[in-house]
């Protein structure tokens, strides 16, 4: 961020601006008719360059224009297409809004919106419609709209000032900047003047006298110099744009930056709109800084709603917002200043008394005197009744009644023991048994039962103790003394009391946080993956907010409702929340309840991921009353970062555990491919060979050599067949989507089907079989194990002389069955025991062309059901190769089949 | 069994394959009406009476299996399927749909020709009653009437049960019941009784009437689909 002393484009600026210029392209252009006042002819203007465009052929289509009844405006509209409205039902009356989701759908090239201050109607998306705006302009939809100067939020204060009429709806700064046009409308005020009083100005009839106070001469000559100087900033910084897009050596911005300290009071909203409006004056950046400072008293909780509504201000006027903590507010604040290359700092007027200051020393004082190099600016605090009534309805407490009957029941206990003892005792006694109680209770029960305490205990000490007694006159000036004494060391205590209650409540809410924030991070280093990740992340979060929580990622197709991942209690999730976690995943952007977007619904959503693109939504299910307050802002923000890491992470892993099985599986394509390609060819070439000379030569081939052609084809044909059946079933086992499906079988019927399939491969030659009856059921797919036994005596089929003899033999063995094929052919070559179960590996003296998979699904079909194939030379000659299966216990249901059959076979 | 003059509905896309069975079936004096969709073959056999169906189930306007069941509603015509689809559960499915034979392409044409024997005397059997006396099937004589079993002349003691299930099989001989075919046949039931009891059955009475059971000829398994009765005239 810091800027560099540079006399040539900035890199850094000059991708940013890159970007800035790629974005453009991608969102619709946002051009705004900027006026000073109502009346000078906004509308008008977008209207008739509206005609203009569409006479050009454009897609010009009103979203909605406010003709105030005046006819040349709606003259202007005619033969221009109309969005239909949105009925919107609110209080009996019947609102017409835009209809954003129709214009989405509509998705028209230009589209015209009026007003971009206005507030629109609850029950709509947004509550403003200059977010309605932002997402058509998402949507890639250039919008026209119009805009008076005194609805710019930077502006607000200054205009309150000028014509003491405070407007509510205002625009942030950043939408005038994001316009990519402006086009300035302006009517000098005397036009303007006279336009009014021929009633051509519509002035809502509610407000006639506000603005016809507001329509003054004078008021009507600042606006414009407003509105003219806030175009011409406008025109200086795309002249400063050009200047660095075309390294015109010129003045440059001479590094300025701004930091403005902002606290719980709302005059702080006063002093951010003065440095944004600073800041963009000189062309700085700033940042909005709030301070958490040893010694003061912690905030409460409506003072902290207070602070993020300020910093929130701050954000959404483009400032940088941070958090500083130090032993005092000016150590913090320069620490940052001079690390940050801060040049002007701006800070309230003081609204306190001035003996605060002498008391505890003036932070004014302080910042000036520690200042060094860096300006102070010092802003009026807003101080009119409007800005305090917050806290007084804060202040407003219930009464402690409880508190203040004890603290009567005790100093009435006090005054009865020193009353009976009176004579034993000084008055001096008797002041300390008042101040013990006077503490006591301020300890106890707070400070306002303090207050009433030592209230109390002076006036009875007065009454009871002070000569002249049982009257509250007071004969010695000096008990006056003892009663301030008693009233100060009373009030001291109550509020040392009450801030330390403060501080602590404070440091146990941060600890839990911080706490909280622990266990969430350790819970998530231990979550692999996206799953379980969004459990940690909506388990955590519904001890945190207190709340039920779910966690959605986007439908794998669009318009299906969210997936979710992980829920924690019920969450409603009705087609207002899906809108509101769907608007999310779009914008990447808190919305729905307690946001200004989508309000009505009952989910709270925010997004999680750190790229402009969620990975996901944390929805928080809004609290059925609006008891339970909103969570602080900064805990929120360091929770979502802490799951959005984890949420990014853990996805990554994903995608990278996909992208190497997608290589594996490529890679064993490639190899496939380039081994069996040969092997395809050859029974392709034979086939396709024989058959064209059958064709072709038909007269010439005497018959010996057509059944030699005939059964060449049928030979090949078979091959082909069982080299592509190898090629499927290895792709299937190594693709992962095979899945076994295990049934009770016994041996022999495995046996038996894969004999009787090799009948035409084992023809004269002896095969032995040696099964015992005692041979427990096999817990196998029986397709599968068939293909291994096919596999496995094919192989020793084709190894071997024609005449040699099989054997297969079974046996159980250490709680496993073994399955034994042995041959008697020329053997393994020594070191090839386990090399010729690898893929495409084909034995030596192989006369027959395969592709060298069978033995290579033997194995992987072994091992896809828990068992393991080997292979060794047989004592004698020849080779024998081994399956094992593990023994699986019969389950009652097989072993009653068994007992079954064999009690039916008893005679 | 003679296949001159029987008509035969092929239900086929592929052209290719049309034509090759229109050729090597002609060859055997078989009279070939072809369907390249389901549609076309729904029109066909709701017009006109066939001896036999070959039917192929990936069809570009549905499922083979689709035709199979609506022809089931109606006639006992068998059904040949001729599929690509190599996954037991696909015969499994076709053979429950009420098929009566299922092909894995590719097959030869002597096999094609033997199932086609096959399905067509059982149509035939199924329409004329009664059976004969004794019937045999290699080594194996079977007489219904005195309820007895013999190989090779010697005489074989089985249990209800197995008795049952060889008579299921024989009603059926040279055709694949799948484990539920059976389950219904033998038990009654093709919902509790699970493939396991019919295995441990089978291994019994695959004991007492073949020679090698390890290596049999009469009683054959067709892996994860179920069983059938080899019948002489299969292996010609």
């Amino acid at each position: 961020m810091d800027e560099p002393p540079a006399s040539r484009p900035d890199p850094d600026l000059l991708l940013r601006r890159l970007h800035a210029e790629e974005e453009r392209l991608r969102r619709g252009n946002l051009k705004v008719f900027f006026g000073c006042a109502p009346g000078v002819g906004k509308t008008y203007a977008m209207l008739e360059n509206a005609r203009r465009l569409r006479a050009n052929g454009v897609d010009v289509v009103i979203g909605c224009v406010e003709t105030h009844g005046r006819a040349e405006t709606a003259a202007l509209c005619e033969g221009l297409e109309h969005m239909p409205m949105r009925v919107v039902l609110y209080r009996g009356a019947k609102l017409l809004e835009l209809d954003l989701e129709g214009v989405l759908a509509r998705k028209p090239r230009v589209l015209l919106l009026d007003e971009l201050a206005h507030t629109n109607a609850p029950g709509t998306r947004h509550k403003k419609r200059w977010q309605d705006v932002l997402d058509l302009l998402d949507a890639g939809i250039e919008v026209h709209t119009t805009l008076n100067v005194q609805h710019i939020e930077s502006l607000n204060d200054v205009v309150a000032q000028v014509t003491s009429v405070r407007v509510r709806e205002t625009v942030p700064d950043r939408m005038l900047d994001r316009a990519d046009e402006i086009e300035l409308v302006d009517l000098p005020p005397e036009a303007l003047l006279a336009r009014l009083q021929e009633g051509k100005v519509y002035l809502p009839t509610e407000a006639t006298r506000a603005a016809q106070s507001f329509f003054k001469r004078g008021n009507l000559l600042a606006l414009r110099e407003l509105a003219l100087r806030r175009t011409a900033d406008r025109v200086d910084a795309d002249m400063q744009a050009y200047r660095e897009a075309h390294a015109i050596d010129a003045t440059w911005p001479a590094g300025e930056r701004i930091l403005v300290c902002v606290g719980p009071s709302p005059s702080s909203a006063r002093l951010v709109r003065a440095a944004r409006r600073m800041a963009a004056g000189l062309r700085a950046p700033w940042v909005a800084a709030s301070v958490d400072a040893m010694g003061v008293a912690p905030m409460t909780r409506a003072d902290r709603e207070r602070l993020d509504a300020n910093l929130s201000l701050a954000e959404s006027l483009g400032g940088e917002v941070v958090r500083l903590a130090g032993k005092s507010v000016s150590e913090a604040l320069f620490d940052y200043a001079r690390r940050h290359n801060v040049t002007r700092l701006i800070v309230g007027k003081p609204t306190h008394a001035p003996l605060r200051d002498r008391l505890r020393g003036s932070l004014l004082d302080d910042l000036v005197r520690h200042s060094g190099e860096i300006d102070v600016h010092v802003i009026s605090g807003d101080a009119g009744p409007r800005a305090r009534a917050p806290e007084r309805t804060a202040a407003r407490r219930a009464v402690p009644w409880r508190a203040l009957a004890s603290a009567t029941g005790l100093v009435a206990a006090a005054t009865a023991f020193g009353h009976v003892g009176r004579d034993f005792w000084s008055p001096v006694d008797i002041v300390m048994i008042y101040l013990l109680v006077i503490t006591v209770v301020a300890v106890g029960l707070g400070r306002g039962a303090s207050l009433l305490a030592a209230a109390l205990s002076v006036g009875c000490y007065d009454f009871f103790f002070v000569p002249p007694f049982y009257t509250f006159a007071v004969s010695d000036a000096r008990h006056i003394l003892t009663f301030v004494v008693m009233f100060v060391v009373s009030v001291v205590i109550g509020t040392l009391t009450l801030r330390v209650r403060r501080q602590e409540g404070a440091a146990r809410t941060r600890e839990e946080r911080t706490a909280g924030l622990y266990a969430l991070t350790r819970d998530l280093a231990t979550a692999a993956d996206d799953a379980s990740v969004a459990r940690v992340i909506a388990r955590h979060a519904a001890t945190a907010f207190n709340t039920a929580t779910v966690v959605l990622e986007a439908a794998p197709r669009p318009g299906d409702p969210l997936h979710v991942l992980a829920e924690r209690g019920s969450v409603p999730l009705e087609s207002p929340e899906q809108a509101v976690a769907r608007w999310v995943l779009e914008h990447g952007r808190p919305a729905g309840s307690g946001t200004d977007t989508l309000p009505g619904a009952r989910l709270r959503c925010l997004p999680l991921g750190t790229g402009a693109e969620p990975l996901g939504v944390l929805g928080l299910a809004a609290p059925d009353a609006q008891a339970a307050p909103a969570p602080e802002r900064d805990f929120v923000e360091a929770f979502l970062r802490q799951a959005s890491l984890a949420l990014e992470r853990a996805h990554l892993a994903d995608e990278a555990k996909a992208a190497a099985l997608q290589a594996r599986t490529e890679q064993l394509r490639s190899s496939l491919l380039s081994a069996v390609s040969h092997d395809l060819r050859t029974p392709l070439a034979v086939i396709t060979g024989a058959a064209t000379a059958l064709r072709d030569d038909a007269a010439a081939i005497r018959s010996a050599e057509r059944v030699e052609l005939v059964d060449t084809i049928c030979v090949e044909a078979h091959r082909l067949e069982r080299l592509v059946g190898n090629i499927l079933d290895m792709t299937r086992l190594e693709s992962g989507t095979l899945q076994v499906k295990r049934e009770w079988v016994p041996v022999d019927e495995l046996v038996g089907a894969a004999l009787t399939r090799l009948e035409a491969e084992l023809q004269n030659r002896p095969v032995t079989t040696d099964l015992p009856d005692e041979l427990p059921m096999l817990s196998v797919d029986p397709v599968l194990f068939e293909q291994l036994l096919v596999n496995v005596l094919d192989n020793a089929a084709r190894y071997t002389p024609a005449a040699s003899s099989i054997d297969l033999r079974a046996r159980t063995e250490n709680g496993a069955v073994v399955l034994e094929v042995a041959d008697r052919g020329p053997g393994l070559p020594p070191g090839a025991e386990n090399k010729i179960f690898e893929k495409f590996v084909r034995g030596p003296g192989n006369t027959e062309r395969g592709a060298g998979l069978g033995l290579a699904i033997c194995r992987a079909i072994a091992e896809s059901h828990g068992g393991r194939i080997e292979a060794e030379n047989r004592e004698g000659g020849g080779a024998t190769f081994r399956i094992r299966m593990p023994e699986i216990e019969l389950g009652p249901n097989e072993a009653s089949a068994r007992a079954e059959a064999s009690r039916e076979a008893q005679p | 069994m003679k296949l001159e003059g029987k008509s035969v509905l092929v239900v086929e896309d592929e052209p290719e394959m049309r034509r090759f069975l229109r050729a090597a079936l002609g060859s055997h004096g078989l009279e070939i009406v072809e369907a390249a969709t389901l549609g076309e073959a729904t029109r066909r056999v709701t017009s006109r009476r066939f001896d036999l169906v070959l039917l192929d189930l990936g069809l570009p306007d549905g499922d083979g299996l689709a035709l199979a069941a609506e022809l089931r509603g109606f006639t006992g015509v068998p059904i040949i399927v001729l599929s690509a689809r190599r996954r037991e559960d696909d015969k499994v499915q076709a053979l429950d749909a009420g098929a009566d034979d299922y092909l894995t392409k590719p097959f030869g044409m002597n096999e094609l020709l033997a199932r086609m024997r096959v399905a067509l005397r059982h149509a035939e059997r199924a329409a004329r009653e009664p059976e004969p006396a004794v019937e045999h099937f290699g080594p194996l004589s079977l007489d219904r009437a005195r309820r007895r079993v013999e190989v090779s002349g010697r005489e074989i003691r089985l249990t209800p049960t197995e008795y049952r299930m060889l008579n299921l099989l024989a009603d059926h001989a040279g055709r694949v019941l799948t484990h539920r075919q059976i389950a219904q046949g033998v038990w009654g039931d093709s919902r509790t009784v699970e493939a396991h009891h019919v295995r441990v059955h089978m291994a019994l009475l695959r004991k007492k009437l073949e020679a090698s059971p390890a290596r049999p000829r009469l009683l054959l398994t067709e892996p994860g689909v179920g069983y059938r009765l080899c019948e002489p005239d299969l292996e010609t």
